[in-house]
């Protein structure tokens, strides 16, 4: 490789520099066929930068009250200099906006501009799941009129009403996404189109649904109809469509909520592979920088020293233990697919004879665009990695006084260690599963849910907390159930309360 | 492919409007802690905002999630001691967990709390919230008028500072339009007149001529209209406006006599320093005096008027005294919200209390705003207090409370301005 003059490695930024790196980072993400949206990067300060922490991560944010507290904490956190800022926050929007930090020195804009602007983009772009639930294009113009939209209500009909609206949807947003349908892309322009006309038709089908017919009186010893005929996960979308006496503004409300959590929600499955694919493309790209002779080793020293801080694993029994890092995992399995293809092992051979030996770009893109973390795991942990990172497996029954290692970085372990790491980053596990199972419409207008425990583990002492939200929306009574052992359905609470029922029926 | 935008300059308060609704949502919580810490405050420290700590449970936001309990499966890294089917023993019930449950809060910032600051003016706000001024409607007009001078519209006689350019040349053009209208038609049917002759096949010499006289005449005389006339001058308007004054002077009276003890004039200062900042609020200037007395009354400054201990007797009238005084001096009543606080533990010479009376209600009161009275005292009221209590019967804006400690300061403070629907009718 010819090696050309270096770049201006000096440490403060200027927009030239920017540019300059920018350029050289944008071709070798084009040579390694990196697609991605168009970039928009936007430096910003501290002070701006916890303004986007406390939005979690909109650009644009309706007002409320939450992402007030979540400033304070964050400013308070920051100040007392418990926590330290991230050095770049992307959007998953067309064009891809990033934001870097004023204070960054050259070397760590180069690094958040590779990691940011051509890893996650990227990945929002190609990878299975932003596809199916995100609009890129859209999201912006959408979260524009959601926040229009909001404060439009809160002058229509009172800041107190929309916000009491909107904590109850809170309280209910991670059961607002469909996690097993498709959803439909839409557009702006037709969603404001659709706006209108959906809150009259809205009204007029609940209206319909809920309207009491005397004929049926005679025929009351029918076979119930049982209303909703299937259960339902998406308890946000079931109020939206069927709460009998929420207005049509509280229901576009839901809307909105419902929306901007099915936005989140690829992001919450794939943070393994998402941070890992950007570490591995920063980790990559600068590389190749520096193998071109553009980047000094003075701004290696500096980049690497980020870089392993940012992917460094502690171990169970350190102080800085708090679960496995996303950022090490996934850099990691990234790194070592690349290994497999490139200089498979008799082992890898036998693992994963269908990547061994092939193109390791094919493979990693391959990789990146149709799996999330759970089947990532499940398909890609090698037992390599296992024995890298020394994996080992805990099994902790609650009426057991002891936990037991039940499979540890051997031959006979890497299997089971695999699985449960996988199932540990399936989102279904570790959300509470509720589904409203009937809507009581010829009788008392109650609702009724239902949790399926995982592995015994109960739903926590917030549940009679969030059923008052869900009161609020619903509006009659809402009672919660609980599948025991035998089969039987156990209330475990109600809004309005009934103390009673649940004592007698513990 | 890649667009910079420099965002730096744009406003970074984006969470401000996020940051209000939190506090309007919380205002309960946080008043009340606002109301805990003024009592704990220093005196002295008024300018500061202050720490507000809310319960973390009440800030919660409840949603559906797994509780503790059931079966686990966990996959940690780094295993350096165990082999498959090592089993740990749990550590104890109730010890070893302790880290992850919170800390206890004694500095106020444990981990069970929610501890932000609000900036000075929030903190005044909540402060004192629903708090007016008494009595400062009733004579807002009939005395305190201070004179503000305002433009009001141009005149034609005025200094030549006062000159308004703009309008004085808007007012010549509009005169020499007047002035020369008739003459230039007259040239323009002179000029149509010449050209309609010039081109007609006939000599028309001598028409021609008198014309063309005609003509020179008519521009000269246009000419002649002056460019800027006495006339067209404007001058910028000035008129004396009465404004209801903002500048206020509060006095502050303590007995200083050997009863008062330290902790008795730090409860009185707490008190004067809620007075200050309440006017603060209300006035843009104001002065403190400060009057302490025992048998003789002294002006002194605040280091002196807080902390130097004097003994002797008590004759509270020689305060009053002193402070109509100063008033007379200094504070004409036309000038000057005056604004009045006196501080004592009711010991007095019983002799002295009529006078007292008599002082407030024939000099001070007449002039005064508002005139409070707390007695900081464990003990029976005595002469003065009972003098007192006449006062206030007569007089509207003449108030007197009790305390007992420190936690009484804020709720009495509160109590006395208290904003009243009622007297405003």
């Amino acid at each position: 490789m010819a090696k050309r003059k270096p770049l201006d490695d000096s440490p403060d930024w200027t927009f030239d520099k920017l540019e300059q790196y920018q350029a050289e980072i944008a071709r070798v993400a084009e040579h390694y066929r990196l697609d991605t949206y168009p970039n928009q990067i936007e430096v910003i300060t501290a002070e701006q930068m916890m303004d986007a922490y406390a939005s979690v991560g909109m650009p644009i944010g309706y007002n409320h009250w939450t992402y007030g507290k979540k400033f304070i904490q964050t400013e308070q956190t920051y100040k007392r200099g418990q926590m330290g800022l991230a050095y770049e926050i992307v959007i998953n929007s067309e064009p891809c906006i990033s934001y870097l930090m004023e204070e960054n020195t050259m070397t760590m804009q180069a690094l958040v501009m590779a990691h940011a602007c051509y890893g996650h983009n990227s990945f929002f772009k190609g990878n299975y799941l932003f596809k199916s639930w995100t609009d890129a294009g859209s999201i912006i113009d959408y979260l524009l009129f959601a926040k229009n939209y909001i404060a439009e209500c809160e002058h229509k009909y009172g800041i107190d009403d929309v916000e009491a609206t909107l904590d109850a949807c809170h309280a209910l947003m991670n059961h607002g996404v469909d996690r097993y349908k498709r959803p439909q892309k839409i557009s702006l322009d037709e969603e404001l189109k659709r706006q209108k006309e959906r809150e009259e038709y809205l009204q007029s089908q609940v209206n319909s649904l809920w309207r009491t017919l005397p004929t049926q009186e005679v025929s009351a010893e029918k076979i119930r109809q049982r209303f909703p005929s299937e259960p339902q996960e998406n308890l946000l979308y079931f109020i939206e469509k069927n709460a009998p006496l929420l207005k049509p503004w509280q229901r576009e409300v839901v809307r909105i909520v419902r929306k901007v959590s099915q936005y989140f929600y690829p992001q919450k499955q794939t943070q393994v592979m998402n941070e890992g694919w950007a570490c591995f493309w920063h980790y990559t790209i600068l590389n190749h920088l520096y193998d071109e002779g553009l980047v000094t080793d003075k701004f290696m020293l500096e980049f690497l020293h980020s870089h392993t801080n940012v992917v460094a694993q502690p171990d169970y029994n350190s102080p800085y233990y708090s679960g496995i890092n996303p950022y090490a995992l996934g850099f990691n399995m990234f790194i070592d697919i690349r290994r497999i293809c490139e200089q498979p092992t008799d082992e890898d051979k036998k693992w994963f004879p269908e990547i061994a030996g092939s193109n390791w770009l094919d493979t990693l893109h391959f990789a990146m665009e149709n799996f999330k973390d759970e089947s990532f795991i499940s398909q890609f942990l090698s037992p390599k990695m296992i024995r890298d990172f020394k994996l080992f497996h805990i099994h902790d029954d609650v009426k057991n006084n002891f936990v037991e290692v039940s499979a540890i970085h051997n031959d006979n372990g890497y299997q089971q260690i695999r699985n449960v790491l996988s199932n540990q980053y399936n989102l279904s596990n570790l959300e509470a599963n509720i589904q409203i199972t009937e809507a009581d419409i010829n009788g008392d207008r109650s609702l009724t849910l239902k949790h399926i425990p995982y592995s015994d583990i109960p739903l926590a002492d917030s549940k009679s907390e969030v059923l008052k939200h869900l009161h609020y929306l619903w509006q009659f009574d809402v009672n919660l159930y609980e599948e025991d052992k035998h089969g039987k359905d156990v209330l475990l609470a109600s809004c309005p309360s009934k103390e009673k029922d649940i004592a007698s029926a513990k | 492919m890649a667009n910079f935008i420099d965002r730096r300059l744009n406003s970074k308060n984006k969470s401000t409007v996020n940051r209000q609704r939190f506090i309007r949502r919380y205002k309960s919580q946080i008043k009340k802690s606002v109301s805990d810490a003024i009592n704990k405050r220093g005196v002295t420290d008024i300018e500061s905002g202050e720490n507000i700590t809310i319960p973390k449970k009440d800030l919660s936001e409840p949603i559906f999630h797994q509780g503790s309990g059931g079966v686990r499966e966990k996959v940690h890294p780094g295993n350096d001691q165990f082999a498959p089917g090592d089993r740990i023993s749990r550590p104890p019930q109730g010890g070893g967990q302790g880290s992850g449950q919170g800390d206890a809060s004694d500095s106020g910032e444990g981990e069970d709390d929610f501890v932000f600051s609000i900036s000075k003016d929030e903190y005044l706000d909540l402060l004192f919230e629903d708090l007016a001024l008494p009595n400062l409607e009733k004579s807002q007009l009939d005395k305190l008028v201070e004179y503000k001078t305002v433009r009001s519209g141009f005149c034609a006689e005025g200094v030549p500072a006062n000159i308004d350019i703009v309008k004085s040349l808007q007012g010549s053009i509009a005169r020499r339009i007047a002035m020369t209208s008739s003459k230039r038609r007259e040239l323009k049917e002179a000029e149509k007149a010449l050209t309609a002759l010039e081109s007609d096949k006939l000599d028309h010499l001598s028409e021609i001529k008198a014309l063309k006289a005609t003509i020179k005449d008519l521009k000269a005389r246009i000419n002649k209209v002056p460019f800027i006339d006495t006339f067209d001058l404007r001058y910028r308007n000035y008129a004396r406006e009465a404004v209801p004054t903002s500048k206020a002077v509060m006095f502050c009276l303590m007995d200083v006599s050997g009863s008062m003890d330290q902790a008795t004039k730090d409860i009185a200062k707490r008190f004067y320093i809620l007075l200050y900042l309440f006017l603060t609020r209300t006035y843009k200037e104001i002065d403190v005096v400060y009057i302490r007395h025992h048998t003789q009354a002294k002006e002194v400054d605040e280091q002196e008027f807080f902390y130097s201990q004097e003994t002797g007797g008590t004759i509270a009238s020689s305060a009053l005294e002193l402070m109509v005084k100063v008033i007379d001096e200094r504070y004409s009543s036309s000038d000057w919200n005056i604004y009045g606080a006196q501080a004592s533990d009711g010991d007095n010479w019983a002799d002295d209390s009529p006078l007292c009376k008599k002082l407030l209600l024939e000099k001070i009161l007449p002039k005064a705003r508002y005139f409070s009275y707390i007695e900081i005292t464990q003990r029976a009221h005595q002469t003065l207090w009972h003098q007192y209590q006449e006062v206030a019967k007569q007089c509207g804006y003449f108030a007197m409370r009790h305390i007992k400690g420190v936690d009484d300061i804020y709720p009495v403070f509160r109590e006395l301005f208290k904003k009243e629907e009622k007297s405003a009718a």
